[in-house]
């Protein structure tokens, strides 16, 4: 069944992921992109990078209050981020929440400051993206061609398979968001088509692993899905939604949440509610971010780089 | 587990005496740090209950049958439903499911 038995035991720990986050963020320290390789093993020789893509998150275009009354600004600033990275990137997704109210205005600034980066993007909605009253329509009509259901999608980029999945409809009453059945027969089927040899990104704006059930801050039917994920020898989960850095790593699959361009949300249960935290304007941008990850060629790990928008 | 303790909480306060509103009154609902206040309002056919949204994040009102649903409320806004027929409505923020509450609606009494 698996014809990459020889591949697979080197892969286990391939998935090695560094934060460089100015405020202290718990998991490994590999520096920038340039740099990534090099602590992976001083002794070898630099590799030739195969992939560089930027993910982007939560810019809630349209919120004014407090927490920060300038998201476009913020946008701005992590688009003059992605623009001064020492390599240009080939592709940027965006992890959701592109609006705060789903206006037709909101999502015309947002595609405007968008519009003009290096390299395509690519978009999964939050739930922020489908409140106008056609519930999604809007959404789905900016960026919703060639997809299936509510917005997935596949495709692949530079050797690695890529995997959009949207979990933001059909929320129950006291339940955690999901992916539904149709997009997880989707998924299977897409996958079988994929060698488990191939590193796999999947994408989507609500996180695939219980951070935070009380506040919503996990996908129902993640469990099923991260089995489909398990036998292949990199995986990587990029999230949004909850504004700010959280990482799991389990066997060969790497969690990972990114830090939003809009404003901060409290770490998870330290505060009576999710809502934005305030934080003082000196340091709202060492709270807001975007991520850079690269690819290289050979057995190494997807390296994720964090970088926050006061590290400019 | 937890979902059932969500429901759990939820049945005590539907459980707990709550004062029907007055005939002719609209009740208002405040939607505040990510919860209904009161979570359980009790009033009689016929009655309105408005919504209003306290806090900095966008919220919804939506029946779980989809009998109701409000457009996103923002900061300030309001929403409001004429409740005609006696029942138990079960209602949730369509942006935070965790967010749910109920309505209950009282038979009016019948005119001589």
């Amino acid at each position: 069944m698996d014809n990459d038995n020889d591949a697979a035991p080197s892969r286990r720990h391939l998935l090695k992921c560094s934060a460089w986050a100015g405020t202290g963020v718990a998991w490994a320290m590999l520096g920038g992109v340039p740099r990534a390789f090099a602590l992976d093993g001083p002794a070898r020789a630099p590799d030739e990078l195969k992939l560089l893509f930027v993910q982007l998150s939560d810019s809630h275009i349209g919120f004014n209050k407090a927490a920060n009354p300038e998201p476009v600004k913020t946008l701005n600033e992590a688009k003059a981020k992605i623009r001064a990275l020492p390599k240009t990137p080939q592709l940027i997704l965006h992890t959701g929440d592109i609006t705060h109210l789903s206006r037709p205005d909101e999502f015309d600034t947002a595609a405007q400051i968008l519009g003009d980066l290096p390299a395509p993007v690519r978009y999964v909605p939050g739930e922020h993206d489908i409140l106008d009253e056609g519930a999604g329509k809007a959404y789905l009509d900016r960026y919703g061609k060639g997809t299936k259901g509510n917005g997935w999608y596949s495709f692949d980029m530079a050797g690695v398979h890529f995997i959009a999945l949207v979990n933001v409809f059909d929320f129950k009453p006291g339940q955690e968001a999901s992916l539904g059945a149709d997009q997880l027969a989707w998924l299977k089927d897409d996958l079988r088509a994929v060698s488990h040899s191939t590193p796999v990104v999947v994408y989507t704006h609500i996180p695939l692993w219980d951070i935070y059930a009380p506040w919503g801050w996990g996908t129902s039917d993640s469990e099923v899905t991260v089995a489909m994920l398990r036998p292949y020898g990199s995986v990587t989960v990029l999230n949004g939604h909850i504004h700010q850095i959280q990482q799991k790593v389990e066997g060969n699959i790497t969690f990972h949440t990114a830090r939003g361009t809009a404003y901060p949300q409290p770490a998870p249960g330290a505060a009576d509610s999710p809502g934005p935290l305030v934080v003082p304007p000196e340091q709202l941008r060492s709270y807001l971010g975007v991520s850079d990850i690269s690819v290289r060629r050979g057995r190494h790990p997807l390296a994720i780089h964090d970088a926050t928008l006061s590290e400019m | 587990m937890l979902k059932s303790l969500m429901f759990a909480a939820g049945l005590a306060a539907a459980a707990a005496p709550v004062a029907a509103a007055p005939a002719g009154h609209t009740v208002t609902v405040d939607i505040k740090n990510f919860m209904f206040m009161p979570m359980t309002v009790t009033i009689a056919e016929g009655e309105t209950v408005t919504w209003t949204n306290r806090d900095q994040i966008p919220h919804t009102v939506a029946e779980k049958n989809k009998l109701f649903r409000s457009a996103a409320l923002d900061t300030g806004d309001t929403y409001s439903h004429t409740f005609d027929k006696a029942g138990t409505y079960d209602y949730f923020c369509t942006l935070h499911p965790q967010m749910f509450a109920h309505v209950v609606v009282t038979p009016a009494a019948k005119k001589k």
